[in-house]
């Protein structure tokens, strides 16, 4: 059975899927633990393949016998073991939170919920499991597809959103496809480490570059990666609160790790640097990614909106760590990966914890927010200073090490842009700190005691939110204390030895 | 000349239809003259791909007629080059699904769209939308339509 | 170097007020005495603590921990010096009285929010804690950010309009120096390929000479922000508009003195003196310094609002340390870390003075105070030594300090450094001197006159005590805590020798 845990990662979801709109036709309130139960096998296959992956090195699994390049094989190395764990975790925890909101936003309809949120996460964990090409496209679309489901059933303008997001989505999809197909002309080959022993003979033959091109461009496109990023406000912000959670931190960390997978893995580094000037394009794009996504969210009123543009910039500090070429910064952009998700879903969830307790999404409604749901804020607080970069949030780390990055690399304009852009989340995030713990200004004298002030009743998420909102802001923490252990352990074997 | 343009010519085919499909996304006001955009982008695609499997000299499709001779002689008796490549059509097989499964799930968002505005314009919707946020209408609509 | 101890009790003294923080929270309003309670205890046993790290340094040990493993080269790690000793035992010394004091001032004015108040307050000591004994740039760059983080909520504490502008000023000056920071440490690791703090510097021979300047300017700017030096002072009478504690243990004890000891740390520890001599920017340093010394010393003058003169006169007292190190002389260096010291419990004094003058009569402006001396004796008394110690005059601690500054100056040959000093404890007459002369020789105002007795007794033992410990430290420089020998050892360490 352990030998056949990579399979059973996929298997296990994609069968709780089909079965779940079964279980949901007799008993509706059965969904919610069978998802449960079923997510419980990835989380621990992934945490199963983690663990053997830093004890004896990466390994695979040939799916059905049939031995690679024939067959599709699944490789497990350092980025796709933690990247398995981090996307079978937070699918977990989404899934815990998605009841109460569920309840509300796909009334009648939860078994739909389950079903699409398992075909999710199983989409998700093939791409970074996968070790052929094909394979992630087919993944990438089981993903988007869901995707495209789940998120069409929010508010007022999610249909529209989700339509933009299907005609976007599918062009860069079908762009990821027309890369695989021009490689597969030229070399005939699918597995992705195949291909990296025979693609260095090709490199200066129009097709290969042709073929790049379309890579990165499609996963551009799914990534969120300025200027294509245009599907990504208006869907992640009309989404619903219970798939939000589930969409926003995990779909564009994927897609980072899809680029990184075509830069480092399937084409050797200098070729991103002296065959096509791949590295400084997507470092430009990168800082105006950062400046755009910030400045857009300084005009944003409404959280979820603001979130949405802070994820644009995030996106643009994994890029502009990819781009610099040395191992600080892949270093970094990695670690960001998995310290951004963690962020993006402790905002998610307090967001959707604030929202299902009726206060809205405008800023300017969060009166006394501190003292309704003081927990929720406390971890609210948490990732607000993650993302600011303080210490010892787990934000500071990958910081640093983006910083050393662009330092290396003599590119001052990047590290300022970094920089600048912290203190933009700084102004973004205070504003709203402000506005939830400190009395409005009108109403205050100085002498104003806690007898004094009317009973505000305190109201925190329910459980079910509750308990991932705690794991996420522990998660933060925690993260940031171990990131030199993470580092050593995983991530430096991750980073392609050249550098 | 010739060997660029009339030798190629399905490639040509190919990269127009891909044209025609990005300009119906991007220039079409109409949601489903998007989607059927979207689709003839998959479309040619799929044949590109398709195309790649094609060999010169009277190739034809890899079904194996029924032989005397057991399985462990195939590779004796089989000769390559009287087959079409077959992965690409396995590949495409799938592509093929992807695109009915997308296709599909943009349909079922059209009917959500026509039951919400009523119209199925782009710009007549976006006017819809302004007006539905300038009159402060709650943003989570309690009832679907 | 002398022998290293590995004690996990940098590590406690760092985490004891962060529990006590933690437990303050939970205790809430439900039980004031109780939380009351996880103050003090907190504060005695970091004092303890800290206490018992004295004799080893002395003797020349470093007691170091290190926690995780940060980059290669760099880790979370303490390490305590006699420099790092210092800064530690002052600031775990006065958050005794500031506990105190800091129960009377709130509970007699009846404040709000006074759990998060003693929540932040418990946090930001442990970040001081954490400044003062960490090993190498990281670590203290690490404590740094969480002691700007914690102390915003006790800036914003009164939530008025001021306070909030007061506390965003705050943090636009200081989180934009962390980023400064950040990048200048960066720099320094891809140099040196360490960070760890050596006396004497360990920057000596990596990159260009233009390099290393733009590196010092950018140093200087990121830790000068929180030491008050002009231009980037300004946040610091803003944050005036915090509670009186606040301002005397955080704005005249903890975060200001932070910002020097990374400035001095930079300078002495990073650079090195040997460093700063072949650059040639030590005169420049020490010119700029002094400008901001004299030019404090001005604006308190034209200070009406008491808190705001004493701000004005922290940031000419921290320059005066930092000229002081940057001087590179031996006695100078001396004079300037001692400051460190001596500035901390005067200034103290001062605040705590300012604040039982506010809570018994709620006057903050200085041409209101006439008068009062007679009737608060004591705390014009202590405000009236700590004054003394600040213009330099003896037996109160600040002379020995002042003292040592000006026979730094004249060992460099450059006189007008000793003018400046010499001036500055001229202004500081000019700026001192009325306050005391109005509240004891002039008439009380109408409205004040008779009625007012001394503020409650928890406020003003502890300024007493402060002020009766500046005069012991002035005649018996050794007394308790040894500050003068772990100076003399701090200098050593960095000359030499």
């Amino acid at each position: 059975m352990i030998d056949q845990l990579p399979a059973l990662i996929i298997v296990a979801p994609m069968l709780g899927a089909f079965l779940t709109p079964i279980i949901g036709w007799r008993y509706q309130h059965l969904c919610y633990p069978w998802t449960l139960l079923v997510l419980t096998i990835p989380l621990y296959s992934a945490v199963g393949a983690l663990f053997k992956v830093i004890r004896s090195g990466p390994f695979g699994y040939n799916l059905g016998g049939w031995a690679p390049p024939w067959g599709i094989e699944y490789r497990i190395d350092y980025l796709s073991a933690i990247m398995l764990v981090l996307i079978a975790t937070i699918g977990f925890l989404a899934a815990v939170n998605a009841r109460p909101a569920g309840k509300t936003e796909f009334k009648g309809k939860e078994a739909q919920l389950y079903t699409l949120f398992l075909l999710q996460i199983t989409g998700l964990l093939g791409i970074v499991i996968t070790g052929d090409l094909f394979n992630i496209f087919v993944f990438l679309e089981i993903t988007s597809l869901s995707g495209y489901g789940l998120i069409a059933h929010g508010e007022e303008g999610a249909p529209m959103a989700t339509f933009n997001y299907i005609i976007i989505g599918t062009i860069g999809a079908s762009f990821y496809l027309l890369g695989v197909g021009y490689l597969y002309m030229a070399t005939g080959s699918l597995n992705i480490a195949d291909l990296a022993t025979i693609l260095p003979a090709l490199y200066h033959s129009k097709m290969i570059l042709v073929g790049f091109a379309f890579f990165t461009t499609g996963v551009a496109i799914k990534m969120g990666l300025f200027p294509l990023h245009i599907w990504m406000p208006d869907a992640y912000t009309t989404a619903p609160n219970s798939v939000s959670t589930l969409i926003a931190p995990l779909m564009t960390k994927v897609a980072a790790y899809l680029m990184i997978r075509i830069l480092f893995t399937l084409f050797a580094p200098d070729f991103a640097i002296s065959v096509v000037p791949v590295a400084t394009i997507l470092g430009w794009l990168a800082v105006i990614a950062i400046i755009v996504g910030g400045v857009k969210a300084l005009a944003q009123t409404d959280i979820k909106r603001m979130v949405a543009y802070i994820m644009v910039a995030e996106v643009g500090y994994i890029v502009m760590g990819i781009s610099v070429m040395n191992r600080a910064g892949l270093t970094g952009a990695i670690l960001h990966i998995i310290n951004d998700a963690c962020m993006i879903f402790c905002l998610f969830l307090t967001i959707g914890a604030i929202s299902h307790r009726g206060h809205g999404r405008e800023i300017n409604h969060f009166q006394n927010l501190s003292k309704k749901m003081p927990l929720t804020m406390a971890a609210f607080v948490i990732a607000a200073l993650s993302m600011c970069g303080i210490p010892p949030a787990c934000g500071f780390f990958s910081k640093w090490y983006l910083i050393m990055g662009m330092i290396t690399a003599g590119q001052w304009i990047f590290a300022a842009t970094l920089l600048g852009s912290s203190l933009i989340n700084a102004v973004l995030f205070f504003r709203i700190i402000e506005k939830a713990y400190l009395a409005p200004p009108e109403s205050q004298g100085h002498n104003h005691t806690d007898h004094e002030a009317e009973e505000i009743e305190r109201n925190d998420a329910p459980l079910s939110m509750m308990i991932p909102i705690i794991m996420s802001a522990l998660a933060i923490l925690l993260l940031g204390l171990f990131s030199g252990k993470i580092i050593d352990a995983v991530i430096q074997h991750a980073v392609p030895a050249i550098f | 000349m010739t060997e660029y343009f009339l030798a190629k010519y399905n490639f040509w085919i190919y990269v127009v239809l891909m044209m025609i499909g990005l300009y119906a996304m991007m220039g079409k006001r109409n949601l489903v003259k998007k989607l059927i955009g979207m689709n003839i982008f998959q479309t040619s695609i799929i044949l590109l791909f398709v195309s790649a499997g094609v060999k010169k000299g009277g190739a034809t499709v890899p079904i194996l007629r029924h032989s005397d001779y057991g399985p462990e002689h195939a590779e004796h008796l089989i000769r390559v080059a009287d087959y079409l490549n077959p992965l690409p059509h396995v590949l495409m097989l799938t592509a093929i699904v992807v695109s009915i499964a997308t296709t599909g799930v943009a349909l079922a968002t059209l009917i959500l769209i026509y039951k919400r505005y009523n119209t199925l314009e782009e710009d007549e919707i976006m006017a819809i939308r302004k007006d539905i946020r300038s009159y402060k209408t709650p943003r989570i609509l309690r009832s679907k339509d | 170097m002398g022998e290293v101890i590995y004690s996990a009790k940098p590590l406690w003294a760092v985490l004891v007020s962060m529990v006590a923080a933690f437990l303050i929270l939970l205790t809430g309003d439900k039980a004031r005495n109780l939380r009351e309670g996880w103050t003090i205890l907190a504060a005695l046993i970091k004092f303890g603590l800290v206490f018992s790290l004295i004799e080893p340094v002395l003797a020349g040990k470093t007691i170091e921990y290190t926690l995780i493993n940060l980059l290669p080269g760099v880790a979370l790690q303490f390490r305590v010096d006699a420099f790092g000793l210092l800064f530690g035992v002052v600031a775990a010394t006065l958050w005794i009285p500031t506990s105190f004091y800091s129960i009377g001032y709130v509970r007699t004015l009846n404040e709000h929010a006074q759990s998060r108040y003693f929540f932040s307050f418990a946090m930001c000591l442990s970040a001081a804690i954490g400044v003062a004994f960490a090993g190498n740039l990281l670590t203290l760059l690490i404590f740094y950010e969480i002691l700007t983080i914690a102390t915003w909520p006790l800036v914003i504490h009164h939530e008025d309009e001021s306070a909030i502008n007061g506390g965003r000023k705050y943090l636009v000056y200081t989180l934009t120096a962390g980023c400064i920071l950040l990048l200048a440490i960066g720099i320094t690791y891809s140099l040196a390929g360490t960070l760890d703090f050596v006396g004497g510097g360990f920057l000596a021979g990596h990159g260009s000479p233009g390099l290393l300047i733009i590196l010092l300017i950018m140093f200087i700017a990121g830790f000068g922000v929180k030491a008050g030096i002009m231009p980037f002072h300004e946040w610091l009478p803003s944050a005036m508009v915090a509670p009186t504690p606040v301002s005397a243990l955080l704005h005249a004890v903890a975060v200001v003195k932070a910002g020097v000891f990374g400035c001095v740390r930079v300078i002495l520890f990073v650079f090195g003196p040997q460093l700063l001599h072949e650059l040639g920017v030590w005169t420049i340093l020490a010119g700029v310094v002094a400008f901001t010394v004299v030019a404090a010393g001005l604006l308190a003058l034209g200070q009406d609002h008491l808190k705001r003169r004493l701000a004005f006169s922290t940031i000419n007292n921290l320059a005066l340390i930092i000229l002081g190190v940057s001087l590179l002389s031996k006695n100078s260096m001396t004079g300037g870390i001692l400051h460190l010291a001596n500035h901390a419990f005067m200034k103290i004094t001062l605040f705590f003075c300012a604040g039982a003058i506010y809570v018994k009569t709620h006057k903050d402006h200085v041409s209101q105070l006439d008068g009062l001396g007679r009737q608060m004796p004591f705390t014009f008394a202590a405000f009236a030594i700590a004054s003394m110690g600040l213009c330099g005059l003896p037996p109160v601690n600040g002379f020995i300090s002042k003292w040592f500054l000006c026979l730094g100056a004249v060992e460099t040959h450059q006189l007008v450094f000793l003018f400046v000093i010499l001036t500055s404890a001229m202004l500081d007459v000019a700026f001192f001197f009325p306050i005391i002369y109005n509240g004891f020789f002039k008439q009380p105002l109408p409205d004040v006159a008779g009625k007012i007795d001394e503020a409650p007794l928890i406020m003003v033992i502890p300024l007493c005590a402060t002020a009766l410990f500046s005069i012991i430290f002035g005649i018996f420089p050794n007394a308790f805590l040894n500050f003068f020998n772990i100076v003399r050892l701090a200098v050593t360490n960095v000359l030499g020798g």
